[in-house]
């Protein structure tokens, strides 16, 4: 066995807990090799915790770190293993039905334009693969405006009220010499948007197309969006979603989600979204997507509960139903009549035009 | 030698201990970590476990002024850094006038305008002028990107230069800790300066030592169990809020001031306003204690 300076090792390890998921760049690793040079590197601990400072960002990086960690380094110190194994098993979840290539994308421009008007109103959940494809690209042109609040502060604006500080001050700069009216105007900020998108079963068909509005969306406002998936678990997707391009986007996001196409408990997961970012911050003022066809397994009133509770806090509930816009469609789901009555708007979810509607929604909430 | 330099963490473990703050074994390590490598300290985790308490601890382990800097939304260089005291330049001006101008050209009067005496120094340039200082920038998350962006400048070269002024330098770097509630993700950039640390509650035997080193008025068995009360609504699912150590502490001094030696419902139930800060909990803490102490 070839021996290993104690450097290279570190370094090994800093690319194995790169590759089991946490963001680990050059300089990161150079930091960690420093920081563990100013330690004992032979006592274990002192190595862990020196990782855990300079190549973690984020707690839900923690568990990845640690996993490798016990992988890479045996409780007793100076025998470091040098096995490539990142001890997480991602499943790969594939997001696409049929990826293969399509001859939609050979189309021309011309015959494109008039299969897009039909696409718009089509239910994405009946599309063949090439009208996926199609679609896919379509996306990419979605107009997206977003809500907006005023500032706290306001700022010179000729088109403003008049400001009578800043116009005294002015004059107080003259020594008192009386000059033109300042104004001013707070400057509107974005309002924060948060996405809660069902993953669960029934949801199939749509999840794809919602995940891919939210990243439409996320792209225009990277840090003012948050996405959620709402499963048998709550599962935090922006972060992959924040990736330029979409298909990348929604692969990482897949592999993320563990609970893909199973049951849901929206009211628990519900709970559990405000347990731990609702109520703390994250949806304090902002305005909420809900896209879910309300198919609840668990209680109907604790969902209601919930989703009252995440009214309180939040600026506007916007509940994105897929089957509402189809024909004959009743709100009679114990799930949706519960959540009714604390949701601002109702809205169709199941076509493009749809999804164009919803987001002007967002827009003017 | 500066006043900062230590040997290692289990010095800087005892030195907080010291003034009443009780890190464990990780925190002590990345806190001798960022005194040693002289970078930022970032801490998250949840509210009330301790994180701007250690600043205040490094501060007073090494008696070293603490600035503070709560940020908010909104918040930018003129509240953080420095602004120009207007009001006293212009009684300046108008003193020079009524003393007949004292022979000052005009030049030497405007640079007399932007002395020392009217510069107003905010948090971040009083910690440079003063340093070695402890400079706790509280609740960065509340800030917006423009802040943070800002705030690195600042944080990777020690320095700020004002244009009428001059450059303000640090000679040692202050030991900078930078909290946050994770109510939103920070820039990379900004990350990737500071040594990062999760802060979880502390375990029953932890939060115990805490409650006796900080209340040593609190009888030991009184203590116990306030502890293991609060450790059970941490675990039980559905609370709002989870109470921080700090809650522990209010609770713990509280059920104490109420003259009471040990746990009992009364007592208790009266003072839960210490421990629970939302009506759903107070109700289902309340219950809960029924079931415990009943």
């Amino acid at each position: 066995m070839v021996e290993h300076s104690a450097e290279e090792i570190l370094l090994a390890f800093a690319s194995a807990v790169r590759a089991a998921g946490v963001k680990v760049t050059a300089d990161r690793a150079r930091s960690f090799v420093d920081a563990v040079g100013r330690l004992d590197v032979g006592r274990r601990p002192d190595v862990f915790w020196a990782g855990r400072a300079t190549l973690c960002a984020a707690p839900d990086e923690l568990g990845a770190y640690q996993r490798t960690f016990e992988a890479w380094f045996a409780p007793e110190p100076s025998t470091a293993a040098t096995r490539d194994t990142a001890a997480t098993t991602v499943s790969e979840a594939s997001l696409a039905d049929d990826a293969g290539p399509s001859d939609g994308a050979k189309e021309t421009v011309r015959a494109v334009a008039s299969r897009r008007e039909l696409l718009r109103h089509r239910d994405v959940a009946t599309l063949d693969a090439a009208g996926k494809e199609l679609l896919r690209r379509l996306f990419a042109e979605l107009p997206v405006r977003l809500p907006t609040r005023p500032s706290r502060r306001r700022q010179l604006n000729p088109h403003g009220d008049i400001d009578r500080v800043r116009t005294l001050r002015e004059q107080l700069r003259r020594g008192g010499e009386p000059g033109p009216l300042r104004r001013a105007r707070a400057p509107r900020r974005l309002r924060r948007i948060v996405w809660l998108i069902d993953v669960s079963g029934s949801m199939g068909p749509y999840a794809d197309s919602l995940l891919r509005l939210a990243h439409r969306v996320v792209a225009e406002a990277p840090h003012g969006v948050e996405v959620f998936t709402l499963g048998t678990r709550l599962t935090r997707v922006t972060g992959a979603l924040r990736l330029p391009d979409a298909d990348d986007a929604l692969g990482v996001a897949g592999r993320t989600v563990p609970d893909w196409s199973g049951g849901t408990r929206l009211g628990e997961v519900l709970r559990a979204f405000n347990d731990r970012w609702g109520q703390r911050a994250v949806a304090r003022g902002a305005v909420v997507v809900i896209a879910s066809d309300g198919w609840e397994r668990g209680d109907p009133a604790l969902l209601g509960r919930q989703v009252e509770r995440l009214h309180h806090v939040a600026r506007r509930i916007i509940w994105a139903n897929p089957h509402r816009g189809k024909q004959g469609y009743q709100p009679v789901q114990q799930g949706i009549m519960a959540v009714l009555p604390h949701v601002d708007h109702f809205v169709d979810g199941h076509s493009l035009k749809s999804f164009e509607e919803l987001l002007g929604v967002v827009a003017n909430a | 030698m500066t006043k900062t330099s230590i040997l290692s963490a289990a010095t800087l473990q005892d030195r907080l201990a010291a003034t009443g703050y009780l890190a464990d074994d990780g925190l002590a390590t990345i806190g001798y970590l960022a005194l040693a490598m002289e970078r930022p300290l970032l801490l998250e985790g949840e509210p009330g476990t301790g994180k701007t308490a250690l600043a205040e601890s490094l501060a007073e382990a090494f008696s070293l002024p603490l600035i503070r800097l709560q940020c908010y939304e909104g918040i930018d260089a003129s509240q953080a850094l420095y602004d120009w005291d207007f009001t006293a330049q212009i009684l300046h001006l108008r003193s020079v006038e009524a003393g007949g101008g004292s022979g000052l050209s005009t030049a030497e009067l405007e640079s007399s305008l932007y002395d020392k005496r009217f510069l107003l120094a905010r948090p971040i340039l009083k910690a440079l002028q003063e340093s070695p200082a402890v400079l706790l920038i509280d609740e960065i998350d509340r800030a917006d990107d423009e802040f943070e962006a800002f705030l690195l400048e600042v944080l990777s070269t020690y320095q700020v230069s004002i244009p009428e002024f001059g450059t303000v330098k640090a000679d040692t770097p202050p030991i900078v800790v930078l909290t946050s509630n994770r109510t939103r993700d920070l820039h990379d950039a900004l990350k990737r300066r500071c040594l990062y640390h999760w802060i979880d509650h502390p375990g029953l035997a932890r939060e115990v030592e805490i409650v006796r080193t900080r209340l040593p008025q609190v009888p030991a068995l009184l203590a116990a169990q306030v502890v293991r009360t609060v450790q059970q609504i941490r675990a039980t699912d559905g609370v709002l809020k989870p109470p921080g150590v700090a809650e522990t502490l209010d609770w713990a001094r509280a059920i104490h001031q109420l003259g009471r030696a040990e746990l009992d419902l009364a007592s208790a139930a009266a003072s839960i306003g210490a421990l629970c800060k939302y009506r759903e909990d107070t109700e289902r803490v309340t219950a809960a204690l029924a079931r415990m102490l009943g």
